[in-house]
């Protein structure tokens, strides 16, 4: 089975806690992510789950752990390692979507501005490249090229996270964080959302670690799941396996709280 | 190509006062390559549970389930995920889809997933859909908005569309017409052909008579019930 | 304090004050600021700016470092646009006659020190002399990172994608890069630097003999650019840099290469180009050179 084969996962996170003071934000995490795999992390809110993307993606740094990310250079500690070398990452390799579209876009900068950004930090410096690369991606994001000039307070909510994941993908990351990506969207705009990260995800071959309290949404979207309780990882498994046969209290409470999914 | 040695299953309802209910004891099954095996017993009886730990949707608690060289009571979610994909298909009766997606892609995804290219998954895709008598224009549609038995009949395409070695059949001919059902049948017997192990549950019993080798029944794995 | 200004005679230092109104603790701070903006070339070093007898946004960096460079044997000269007799310019240039004593002048060649807001003078300057820019905002980034620290960060860390993010912009927008001045540099192939508001006319002059040196008051910076620095205006690789100016000649001296002025002389459409480096257009005058209204116009 030729996935099976890869033996070292693309992120490998050892034993990571972070706390507020006496308050536990994440407590002793630890996980193999492989490449091509989506895995949801499940929780209330407060249970942890946006300290814990944020520890992974390097925004906060974890009282203890290591999180290490599969580079040229072998599994190396992206917590431990400089600040540059992490940033670097963090337009290269990895991507972020943010809940709020406009917390991960220039909201005073064109669409096209905004997608070209990662390309021009990476050192693309060609304007004609740059903008056609954006127009191939607003196009598969599904942002007309007319749109393209116009900036992102002019777009609705669904568009402007879209536009996001268009910004985040054109430098063909291999591992995007999603902190609720579909939070505060409309039910049909979700959908579409959805089935456009699915059809992304595969393409391009991306691992991703989505946040969310939608159970529906990780169901459609992620291979694993992580169920969060104050800081504590609770549960782990196939995502149908965890949402159909819940073995832990917390999951079984989550999942029958929640409107059939 | 499937195993089950001595499985079984409790649920532990933790939020009623924690409640252990044993569903399965001592569940045994082997199907061979080209061979059908139909699982039986009364409703609540443990057909589709004994189904679902196949395919990994429930842990088993105890015992052996092997598909192929997986050990599916045991092994990792990646393994089961790449099992899934390339050696265990699935047709359950409810159709689980992200709303809008066009039902040929839908159909074509297992073959996406695998790597195939787009152009021929959805040749592909397109053939089974004719096959299973979905109008043209409906393809360009998502399968969400379809009625029972079109639905039915998309997620018939979907765990047909790749040749798994392996194939779990939740009730396929259920709420079809003769026509339909008919192509179903032939599918199953094609694949039976081709050397795959399946195991299905069937209401129809004219259905299971015409392509099951054996039937299996499950009532002697459930437990005695403590009242 | 401006009547106390008044009262004190032309070419004599007022006692009241020290030597340039700044005290010799403050000339020191700010010394200590140029000579490590001296060393890192295009970095912006902070200094504790004082408050100066004039508002924010006329020249208080400019001044300070003035100051701080003065000596009493420099001859000081104050541009506003290239223009000598503009209010500020006139205003700066008397205080340092009143606060330093030192000698004045409008031509460029005989400076050792000239202040300027927003032109460089056409006459090339040479080994010995200073140029002090006054500086409104001295981050290049700041227009699209708000953030202080993240700016910070991203010299830090050598991360200016971001600057040609806007430079994007202006091609989406316009068709071409609009930004006309403070347009950005990359200095030393290492920081990102605001030239302050000088037109692109004058970027490719930053490479120059003499040392340059750039004051924001309100913003509390000082960078600095030594002689013959490489100072290289971003751009794109098929929209590169340009030093754009008005397609004209001099209308009072004929100057064809010199940076112009538009000036409306009429309200029928009537207007003429001129030099906005005033010394420059003088001296061309002085020496015979005639442009289209040279002959008409009063020479004063």
């Amino acid at each position: 089975m030729k996935d099976i084969a890869v033996t070292e996962p693309l992120l490998r996170v050892e034993g990571l806690s972070k706390s507020y003071g006496r308050r536990i934000g994440c407590e002793n995490v630890g996980f193999d992510l492989w490449p091509g795999e989506v895995m949801g992390i499940v929780g209330e809110s407060g249970s942890g789950k946006t300290t814990l993307l944020n520890c992974l993606a390097g925004h906060l740094a974890p009282d203890t752990g290591r999180v290490l990310f599969d580079t040229d250079a072998g599994m190396v500690d992206t917590v431990t390692m400089s600040e540059p070398a992490r940033r670097m990452l963090g337009r290269t390799d990895w991507a972020f979507v943010h809940q709020h579209a406009q917390d991960g876009l220039r909201m005073n900068v064109s669409a096209g501005g905004n997608v070209g950004e990662r390309l021009m930090a990476v050192g693309a410096r060609h304007y004609r490249d740059i903008r056609e690369k954006a127009v191939d991606w607003l196009d598969r994001v599904e942002i007309a090229e007319d749109r393209m000039d116009d900036r992102p307070t002019a777009f609705s909510g669904g568009m402007r996270q879209r536009l996001q994941i268009a910004r985040n993908l054109v430098t063909g990351p291999r591992l995007v964080f999603m902190d609720e990506p579909t939070g505060g969207l409309d039910v049909s705009v979700q959908a579409r959302l959805l089935d456009l990260l699915r059809g992304l995800v595969r393409e391009m071959g991306l691992s991703a670690i989505i946040v969310t309290h939608d159970l529906a949404v990780v169901r459609l979207l992620a291979d694993r799941l992580m169920v969060m309780k104050s800081g504590q990882v609770v549960e782990t498994g196939l995502t149908d396996q965890v949402l159909d046969d819940p073995q832990h209290g917390y999951t079984q409470l989550l999942v029958s709280s929640v409107l059939q999914v | 190509m499937i195993t089950v040695e001595n499985v079984t299953k409790t649920f532990t309802l933790h939020n009623q006062g924690g409640a252990v209910i044993p569903v399965m004891e001592g569940a045994s099954l082997t199907v061979a390559p080209g061979e059908c095996v139909a699982l039986v017993g009364a409703s609540g009886s443990g057909k589709s549970t004994l189904m679902r730990m196949i395919y990994g949707n429930y842990l088993a608690a105890s015992g052996v389930i092997a598909v192929g060289d997986v050990d599916v009571a045991r092994a990792a979610p990646r393994e089961i995920l790449a099992l899934r994909r390339e050696v265990l298909g699935y047709v359950s009766q409810f159709l689980r889809v992200v709303p809008r997606v066009p039902t040929r892609e839908v159909v074509a995804e297992p073959l996406l997933a695998l790597g195939m290219a787009r152009a021929d998954a959805l040749v592909r895709a397109e053939a089974l859909l004719a096959q299973l008598n979905i109008p043209e224009r409906l393809w360009e549609l998502s399968p969400t908005t379809f009625s029972g038995g079109e639905q039915q009949r998309v997620n018939i395409a979907r765990g047909f569309a790749h040749e798994y070695p392996a194939l779990l059949l939740d009730e396929p001919t259920a709420s079809l017409d003769a026509v339909n059902r008919e192509v179903v049948l032939t599918l199953i017997e094609r694949a039976k052909e081709r050397g795959a192990a399946i195991v299905g549950i069937f209401h129809d019993v004219e259905a299971r008579d015409r392509v099951c080798d054996r039937v299996i029944d499950v009532t002697g794995f459930t437990p005695a019930r403590v009242a | 304090m401006r009547d106390e200004l008044s009262r004190s005679g032309k070419g004599q230092a007022m006692e009241e004050y020290n030597f340039a109104y700044l005290d010799e603790q403050t000339k020191r701070m700010i010394r200590r600021a140029l000579l490590k903006g001296m060393a890192v070339p295009g970095y912006q070093v902070p200094f504790a700016s004082r408050e100066m007898p004039m508002p924010y946004g006329w020249g208080t960096g400019g001044v300070q470092v003035s100051a701080a460079v003065m000596v009493p044997e420099d001859c000081f000269k104050v541009i506003d646009q290239g223009a000598d007799d503009t209010t500020n310019a006139v205003s700066i240039r008397r205080f340092f006659e009143r606060t330093a004593g030192v000698a004045v002048t409008e031509r460029t060649g005989e400076a050792t020190v000239i202040q300027t807001r927003h032109r460089i003078p056409e006459q090339p300057l040479e080994e010995g002399q200073i140029l002090v820019y006054q500086v409104p905002i001295p981050e290049p980034l700041r227009f699209l990172e708000p953030s202080e620290v993240e700016t910070r960060k991203m010299h830090a860390l050598e991360e200016y994608g971001l600057m040609h993010v806007k430079l994007y912009e202006d091609i989406a927008r316009h068709g071409e890069i609009s930004t006309s001045y403070a347009y950005p540099v990359k200095v030393e192939g290492r920081y990102v630097m605001d030239p302050s508001p000088i037109p692109k006319f004058d970027n490719p002059k930053l490479r120059m003999a003499a040392i340059q040196l750039f004051g924001a008051g309100r913003e509390q910076r000082i960078y600095a650019l030594p002689p013959w620095c490489e100072v290289v205006s971003l751009d794109f690789e098929d929209y590169p840099f340009q030093a754009s100016r008005a397609d004209h000649d001099c209308d009072l001296c004929g100057a064809e290469g010199s940076y112009l002025d538009e000036v409306i002389t009429d309200d029928a459409g009537g207007r003429m180009f001129v030099c906005s480096d005033t010394d420059f257009c003088a001296g061309r005058r002085d020496a015979g050179h005639l442009g289209r209204l040279g002959a008409t116009e009063d020479v004063a």
